[in-house]
């Protein structure tokens, strides 16, 4: 009983419990499904080579338990820079990403001009072809600029690949925001960058936590642009770093789950201060 | 969330005017060689280029690998916008030779290093015409089969010389015991290709005969040789592993490794992935030959080369180090830190590796040749080497005929090459 | 497709308005669209030794007309609509379901369960191909235990390695890790619906049921849209985890060719096969083409007829 007060609140009839046991029933499932695959990569990060193809579903044992993958990924890679740069990048191009994101899409959702149709469709054009494409030109211009293996280089791009995506999902979401609000505050004489700043952009925090998210998540897992753009040894990023433990004929599996668990640290703790964001829009929604 | 935008643009200034700094240090005088050979990272740092700094303590180098799958497609990125290293591994043949036409590669000719190669080592790196020059040659890679000797002795095995021996020991290993027989997935398409097709065709198609037959039009691939050798493929399915159509490469690996399965067929390459992995004893036999006292071929394939970026600043250095990588000390520490790679120069280099040694001995008693669709064959659309993945390995899983095969690429190869049409 | 209902009262030059859209415009700009555009235009000429011709539809005509090529596109775009309507309808409705059971009122650690079941789509596809190889592997025997163990032994296969289920097999796993996506979108939308609306219809005595149908579900069909045209975009560039675990030649036999996997070849070559940036550059722009007439197909017929709330 006490495990189920737990996932209960307190005075819970009949009707709703079960309903309520339902509803953590199949969170509970999914969650499995979700976790099971994960558990596994991460369990195997503490186990020798024999250890994992042995039998990969087994708990590491006194025999099979090795931390040589953490100790060769700390050895001989420079994890602590890797991290500390895919983290500047992921940071500064998500943090861009999503405020150029929202006031683009305050500009294009709220005001009526002439090229508003063109830029609107440049934008979305960008969602729809892979940059990844543009490779050459790409390079070519940050050659031009001299910024190859600068971490700016990747910020650039990254703003570049994540504003459609962001400006397309925050244009659905100003267009939820009263007009009442913005008129009556116009009313009232305020600028036009206070009505953004005080008004519209505390409104958009959800849906900004939401673009973070997704912004993020391919920046952090890029391995192409580092690989083009940045591969020198001081501005490789983790996704890059661990490259070097996958061979032409031999994968250092071991290196590689250990550096790719160490790396989803990061990212969750990113997620984490995120998605804190989405709860407070919760009760900033009641209150207004 | 406001907060740290609003905090964003200055810190953003500070955090680029630091990355711009670091991206000025870069530019120095040091060498940077591009390959795809990530596994030879500690092998260049710790071996290679000491050895190389003692008589040249001048010249850095600094050795960076790009991911195997995705080094032919950054290089070229980067050799277009021109970020790439100053000296560039090549693959073999088409692939650097059209690097060299658009003008990415510097011309060698004349590369004191070259005099040490025949010109059968230097064929992979040269113009059509055999004119000029573009990569010093490397390394070059052996095909056979590599076997667990336990298991061998276990089930008292000898090791076979013809097809009938060869068919027999797998019958016995899969009737008599519960190891794999032969080692092999076709996942990931290549191995059916490489290991399968390119392992054992040689003795069918007669090696360099049956190659240059194909590339000067005289031969065909619905010729019986390659039918034939699609056939012997076909026989391998019933003593592959469970669900082989879904063993990746890395699976055969570590089912060997692990001592489940007795025979793998191999590159030699596989011989220093095997040092370190297995705890048993290996050994190595070339592919069985169709009859006792047929001679055996055996595919020795010109797989590595070095070469210069034309864009290079710092062209000179590079020619003194390509200089040095064609010497005998260049050769002998390569070929024993990477056993399974052999130096393709005509210095007499001391192998210690018993398996490579096994391997190499090869040469002496077999014809060597090369892959035959990497010579001049997969320039056209559809792509030769293309194709052989997908029919090698279909014909392995059972969903096409050896037959189907041979027409099938009989015809890719009619629809563009000139002496097959 | 972002048209504004709203208007506003003219004024002499609109600074605020490029202040606002300037900066990312100009990043936007010289770091997506050049490119972009200086490589579709690539399309329209052909490279020969070193010389770049202008031939004009050539290539396209080639793509859809020459056996060759074609084939191999028909297939890629054949095997990319399955690959579609998989995750239409898969992922959507299993996110949709998740955001709406996450936001019941009330709910205990629903932060807990919308961190942990996003958990995959955080994670790099390296980690993603490797442990679903292994887990489906015939070899090392995860899936296969499994399944004796619920007495459904017989129908283990080696799904991944045959041609008939190879495809459908990655694509759950795509949905497996993407199925955060839809959930996140639709939560924050479902996040946004004052609760007096809510309470409004409880009070009203409608069940849970009607409640979702009556007052909910029209409320997030616009994020439901969305997502569906995020999935639509996104599948039609799905590259990554058909590369990573089958590679460039998507096998057995290109049953999990995708459009994403086919440009990739042709534009930076494989193996043996030279990359041909014209080529490339063809199939690039085909595939915005198909990309861009899916998406105006959808605004047409559907978007239209939904009708935006604002709270």
């Amino acid at each position: 009983m006490k495990l189920m007060q737990v996932f209960l609140p307190k005075n819970t009839s009949a009707g709703q419990m079960s309903k309520s046991v339902t509803i953590h029933g199949i969170l509970l499932a999914y969650t499995v499904i979700a976790l099971f695959p994960i558990l596994i990569v991460i369990m195997n990060a503490f186990k020798d080579r024999k250890g994992i193809f042995r039998d990969p579903l087994a708990l590491p044992t006194s025999e099979t338990f090795s931390l040589v993958g953490f100790e060769q990924v700390l050895l001989r890679s420079d994890f602590g820079l890797f991290a500390w740069n895919s983290l500047l990048v992921t940071v500064l191009a998500v943090g861009l990403v999503i405020l150029l994101g929202a006031m683009a899409a305050w500009a294009l959702t709220e005001y009526r001009f002439r090229m508003n149709l063109l830029i609107t469709f440049l934008f979305a054009m960008g969602i729809m072809i892979p940059i990844r494409l543009g490779t050459v030109s790409i390079l070519r211009l940050i050659v031009e600029l001299n910024l190859v293996n600068t971490l700016t280089s990747l910020v650039l791009v990254y703003i570049a690949q994540g504003l459609p995506l962001a400006v397309y999902i925050l244009s659905e979401f100003v267009r939820t925001i009263p007009k009442e609000l913005v008129e009556a505050a116009r009313c009232d004489a305020v600028s036009e960058y206070r009505i953004f700043f005080s008004i519209i952009l505390p409104l958009l925090k959800p849906a900004m936590a939401t673009v973070a998210v997704f912004t993020m998540i391919p920046i952090w897992n890029d391995l192409w642009f580092p690989l083009i753009l940045a591969p020198s040894e001081e501005t490789r990023t983790i996704t890059l770093g661990v490259q070097q433990f996958v061979g032409q004929y031999v994968t250092n599996w071991t290196s590689v789950l250990a550096a790719l668990t160490m790396a989803i640290v990061p990212v969750l703790i990113l997620y984490t201060i995120f998605s804190r964001q989405l709860i407070r829009g919760l009760t900033s929604g009641a209150v207004k | 969330m406001r907060k740290v935008c609003s905090a964003l643009p200055s810190y953003k200034l500070a955090c680029f005017a630091t990355l711009l700094l670091a991206g000025m240090a870069q530019a120095s005088d040091t060498l940077y060689v591009e390959s795809w050979r990530t596994d030879d990272a500690n092998i260049w740092s710790d071996t290679i280029i000491p050895a190389f700094n003692k008589h040249h303590p001048d010249i850095k180098i600094q050795f960076s690998p790009t991911p195997p799958t995705d080094y032919n497609s950054a290089l070229q990125a980067k050799l277009q916008a021109g970020s790439a290293g100053d000296i560039i591994t090549c693959r073999p043949f088409d692939a650097s030779l059209q690097l060299f036409d658009s003008g990415y590669l510097e011309k060698l000719n004349g590369l004191k290093g070259l005099e040490d190669f025949s010109d059968v080592a230097k064929s992979a790196w040269v113009t059509d015409d055999g004119r000029e020059q573009f990569c010093l040659p490397m390394a070059s890679v052996i095909h056979g089969f590599i076997y667990n000797k336990e298991i061998f002795e276990e089930l008292n095995l000898t090791v076979p010389k013809t097809q009938d021996e060869f068919f027999k020991v797998l019958a016995k290993i899969k009737s008599e015991s519960r190891y794999t027989p032969l080692d092999m997935g076709t996942a990931d398409q290549w191995e059916a290709a490489t290991m399968g097709f390119q392992n054992i065709g040689p003795n069918y198609w007669k090696g360099e005969a049956g190659r240059k037959g194909l590339i000067d039009g005289t031969a065909k691939l619905t010729d019986q040789a390659y039918v034939d050798t699609w056939k012997e493929l076909a026989k391998w399915k019933p003593y592959l592993g469970r669900g082989f159509e879904a063993q990746k490469y890395s699976d055969s690996q570590n089912l060997f490794t692990l001592g489940r399965a007795a025979i793998y067929p191999a590159g030699s390459w596989d011989i220093q992935t095997f040092n370190n992995q297995a705890d048993f004893e290996f050994g190595a036999f070339p592919p069985p030959v169709l009859k006792q006292g047929d001679t055996c071929y055996i595919s020795d394939h010109t797989d590595i080369g070095m070469g210069i970026n034309a864009a290079s600043k710092h062209k000179e250095a590079a020619k003194i180090f390509l200089n040095w990588m064609a010497s005998a000390e260049f050769g002998e520490l390569f070929a024993n830190a990477v056993p399974g790679f052999f130096p393709l120069s005509n210095h007499s280099v001391a192998i210690k590796d018993p398996a490579a040694q096994t391997f190499i001995s090869w040469r002496q008693q077999c014809e060597s040749t090369i892959r035959n669709s990497y010579q001049i064959l997969s320039r056209g659309t559809p792509n030769l080497e293309n194709q052989l993945w997908n029919v090698s390995a279909q014909v392995i899983n059972g969903t096409m005929t050896p037959e189907q095969a041979a027409t099938e690429t009989q015809q890719g190869l009619e629809q563009w090459y000139g002496p097959q049409q | 497709m972002m048209f504004s209902k709203r208007t506003k009262e003219h004024k002499p030059f609109p600074w605020h308005l490029w202040v606002f859209l300037g900066p990312g415009l100009l990043i936007y700009l010289t770091f997506s669209v050049y490119p972009l555009l200086d490589t579709l235009i690539l399309s329209l000429y052909e490279e020969q030794a070193g010389q770049s011709e202008f031939v004009g539809l050539k290539n396209f005509i080639t793509l859809v007309t020459d056996e060759n090529w074609s084939s191999a596109f028909w297939n890629a775009l054949s095997n990319n609509l399955q690959f579609f309507a998989f995750h239409m309808l898969l992922q959507n409705p299993i996110g949709l379901l998740l955001a709406v059971l996450l936001s019941s009122p009330k709910l205990r650690l629903a932060s807990s369960y919308r961190t942990l079941i996003f958990m995959p789509t955080m994670l790099s596809v390296v980690i993603i191909g490797f442990v679903w190889q292994l887990i489906l592997s015939p070899i090392w025997g995860i899936s296969e235990e499994f399944l004796y163990s619920i007495g459904l032994g017989q129908y283990f296969d080696a799904w991944l390695g045959k041609e008939g289920s190879a495809l459908v097999t990655l694509s759950f796993i795509s949905v497996w890790q993407f199925v955060g996506i839809p959930m996140m979108l639709i939560y924050a939308t479902l996040l946004n619906i004052p609760d007096d609306i809510i309470d409004a219809s409880t009070v009203d005595g409608a069940s849970p049921m009607q409640t979702f149908f009556h007052i909910k579900l029209p409320l997030i069909l616009p994020t439901i849209a969305m997502v569906s045209i995020l999935t639509f975009v996104a599948n039609f560039n799905a590259f990554e985890l058909i590369y990573a675990v089958k590679g460039a030649l998507a096998g057995p036999n290109f049953s999990t060719d995708l459009l994403g996997t086919f440009f990739y070849r042709t534009f930076f070559g494989f193996q043996l096969q030279q990359g041909s940036s014209t080529m490339g550059a063809a199939v690039a722009t085909l595939m915005f083409l198909i990309i861009l007439v899916g998406v105006m197909l959808f605004l047409f017929f559907i978007q239209r007829r939904i009708q935006r709330f604002q709270f």
